[in-house]
């Protein structure tokens, strides 16, 4: 009998042992991969980034984190990222309040909601962690800063010279766009009218189609497009899923190379109709540059360089000095262009 | 052994079987899960930067609010070997209502009340299901966890209803004035004593026991079996409903899909905190514990910089550890059972 008892306590024992070697290990990672500058957290004068994309595994945030933790090795400081496996805003709170338990100096968000992390966030800043939002903004009221990846005008100026350029400047082209009621689709393509008619007089805008964000209906508009507009000469859709079905519709159609096409893509949707001649350029930001640009804001900020207010200038390293807009937000700059040239370089 | 009552024969007959009274105190699985999650508090002040702070303590007890309050009508029902997965589903639509109710110009108190009934009808729901018509509860309630939430992103969209009122919100996240514990933890408490009561101080409570360890021979000593479940799923939809009012001032936020996910934390805290998925075994406070231990284990973690993948794997191990060290200890206890009995049937023997 007091074998049997003792073998229930050493079961006991052995339970516990475990659970603690399990709290040991995760805290010895820790050790390990923080390195020596972020012991302790009293340092505040050192600047130690968190990064709190959308969600983790996706590609585009991977790119941008890629350039913010350059940007904080240039810097000099710690860099950590953070987040939820699934882009809801209730499961990025958490990641809020730890950033600011660790007294971290800056946290950079994408907002999965412009208010529901709001209070979490201010919060954070009430115990001196600068807050900076990139590609998805919260309400200006929640943070110190955004970064903005692009503005209107340079989305419609840098597709119409995209598209002029392609076409020689003359000719009829078409509009494959999103749903008839998207307002930032139709934003852009106001604009484009207006820079069409203002400085590119032999080019005719003939019509604009919806494929509704459907990879089959921007598929199918693409053939009646070009079954409709024999003289036609050039597609702009101004997004993803419109550019990569009316890229596939001409891949292995007569117009290939004939009729030029591009708009707002992603690299990885577009590679293989850059590389084979279909798509000669289109444009979208650099999520790797507006990652690096966030970084060197939020060191701005912690150094107490910058604090938010319009005017405010601080350096971006490579990128160059960026200067504080209207509404604490920083713009990234004109869309970057991807190419045959640069689109091996990327990966989202 | 003659017909008469030996009582002191009968006496040490029983301390053959049982543990002595301190064994019975200090060895049990709530023991264990209490003293583990002082194991745990302990180690991270020590390892884990700024987990000894304040602001740890009330982020804490924030963010396992929901899950304390839904394991106690869980742990009731996990009693009596039956189940609720809807209870996070619940959580998603009341928060839906009490958003809903809100836009249209409610008072918060009002649409709060209003989110309350409609989880309580939802328990009714799931407590009919399973008492009138009798089917299994994991069927029903997984059939309820997709209908509730269907209706909740139904009603709602994909859209996101976040103009609440900062008093309430406010004071979802205000602390007890001079401490850094949050205010929520008062209605737990209320709530916590009220189910502590009604389950280890009354027949109520004794019934679950004997509903969870025998279902019929606990009909055939009076207890309505039926009845009993009915109101205890009641009780689940009414706290749940009550936790998604709480969410969703928590986080501002009223959404269809909030706590998505919910049901299986709460499962696994009551299941850590030594409540047998097979009934008839379990105690609240253990319950707590298993939930303080949970969250303050990822806590800790967390701050560690430890990913929340490693998270889930090193929580997963823990459950599935004290899942089957309970079956190893109840699989010796019934081999020393037989042995002491081999024992005592061989002394008898020789005596006669």
């Amino acid at each position: 009998m007091f074998t049997l008892k003792r073998k229930r306590f050493g079961v006991g024992l052995a339970a516990i042992a475990a659970t603690t070697a399990l709290v040991f290990t995760g805290c010895a990672s820790d050790g390990s991969s923080d390195g020596g500058s972020s012991d302790g957290g009293d340092s505040s004068a050192d600047v130690s980034i968190t990064m709190l994309p959308k969600n983790l595994g996706n590609p585009y945030f991977d790119t941008s984190t890629g350039g913010a933790e350059e940007a904080v090795s240039e810097i000099g400081g710690t860099f950590e990222e953070v987040g939820p496996s699934e882009a809801s805003p209730t499961s990025q709170v958490q990641y809020i309040q730890t950033a600011a338990q660790q007294g971290v100096g800056g946290l950079i968000v994408s907002a999965n909601d412009p208010e529901a992390i709001c209070d979490a966030l201010d919060e954070a800043r009430s115990v001196g962690v600068k807050v900076v939002t990139f590609d998805s903004d919260t309400n200006p009221e929640c943070r110190d800063l955004f970064i903005n990846q692009a503005t209107a005008e340079g989305i419609a100026q840098v597709q119409v010279d995209l598209i002029t350029e392609q076409i020689g400047d003359e000719g009829q082209i078409a509009v494959l766009s999103a749903s008839a009621n998207a307002t930032n689709q139709n934003a852009w393509i106001e604009m484009m009218e207006a820079e069409l008619a203002a400085n590119h007089p032999n080019v005719e805008l003939v019509e604009i189609a919806y494929g509704d964000d459907d990879d089959q209906t921007s598929f199918d508009k693409t053939a009646a497009l070009l079954q409709t507009y024999p003289e036609l000469k050039g597609i702009v859709s101004p997004t993803t899923v419109g550019i990569a079905a009316a890229a596939r519709y001409l891949q292995t159609s007569e117009y290939k190379g004939e009729v030029a096409l591009t708009g707002l893509g992603t690299p990885n949707q577009m590679r293989e109709y850059v590389e084979d001649g279909t798509v000669t350029a289109f444009a979208l930001w650099n999520p790797a540059d507006l990652g690096y640009l966030a970084a060197y804001a939020t060191a701005a900020l912690i150094s107490g360089e910058i604090t938010g207010a319009e005017g405010d200038t601080f350096d971006a390293g490579t990128l160059g000095s960026y200067e504080v807009g209207a509404d604490a937000s920083v713009l990234l700059g004109d869309p970057y262009v991807f190419d045959a040239d640069n689109i091996g370089d990327f990966d989202f | 052994m003659t017909s008469a009552i030996d009582t002191e024969h009968g006496r040490r007959t029983y301390s053959a079987y049982a543990h002595p009274l301190w064994r019975r105190l200090l060895v049990t699985r709530e023991s264990a899960i209490i003293g583990l999650l002082f194991l745990v508090v302990i180690v991270a002040t020590f390892a884990v930067p700024n987990f000894d702070s304040p602001l740890t303590l009330t982020f804490l007890i924030r963010e396992i609010a929901p899950i304390l309050l839904i394991a106690l009508p869980m742990t009731l029902i996990i009693i009596t070997e039956e189940i609720d997965l809807s209870v996070a589903s619940i959580v998603g639509l009341s928060s839906v209502i009490t958003g809903l109710g809100v836009q249209a110009g409610w008072p918060l108190p009002f649409a709060a009340v209003v989110a309350i009934l409609v989880g309580t009808v939802a328990g009714s729901i799931n407590g009919a299901l399973v008492t009138f018509v009798g089917l299994p509860s994991l069927a029903v309630t997984i059939g309820t966890l997709a209908l509730f939430r269907g209706i909740a992103v139904g009603l709602l969209g994909t859209t996101a209803i976040s103009d609440f009122p900062e008093f309430w919100t406010d004071l979802t996240r205000m602390n007890i004035p001079g401490t850094p514990m949050p205010l929520i933890i008062v209605p737990f408490l209320v709530l916590a004593i009220i189910f502590g009561v009604l389950l280890h101080f009354t027949p109520f409570g004794r019934s679950l026991y004997a509903i969870g360890l025998n279902k019929e021979a606990a009909a055939f000593s009076g207890i309505n079996v039926g009845l009993t479940k009915f109101w205890l799923f009641v009780m689940s939809g009414a706290v749940s409903g009550y936790a998604g009012v709480y969410f969703t001032l928590l986080y501002n936020n009223a959404r269809g899909d909030n706590a998505t996910g919910l049901e299986l934390q709460i499962i696994a805290a009551v299941l850590l905190g030594g409540v047998s998925i097979f009934g008839g075994r379990g105690a609240l406070p253990g319950v707590i514990a298993g939930v303080l231990l949970i969250g303050t284990l990822s806590s800790a973690l967390r701050l560690a910089g430890v990913t929340s993948d490693i998270i889930n794997v090193i929580t997963g191990v823990l459950l599935v550890a004290s899942v089957v060290s309970a079956s190893f200890l109840a699989w010796l206890r019934t081999k020393r059972v037989a042995a002491i009995g081999r024992k005592k049937g061989r002394a008898e023997a020789s005596d006669g």
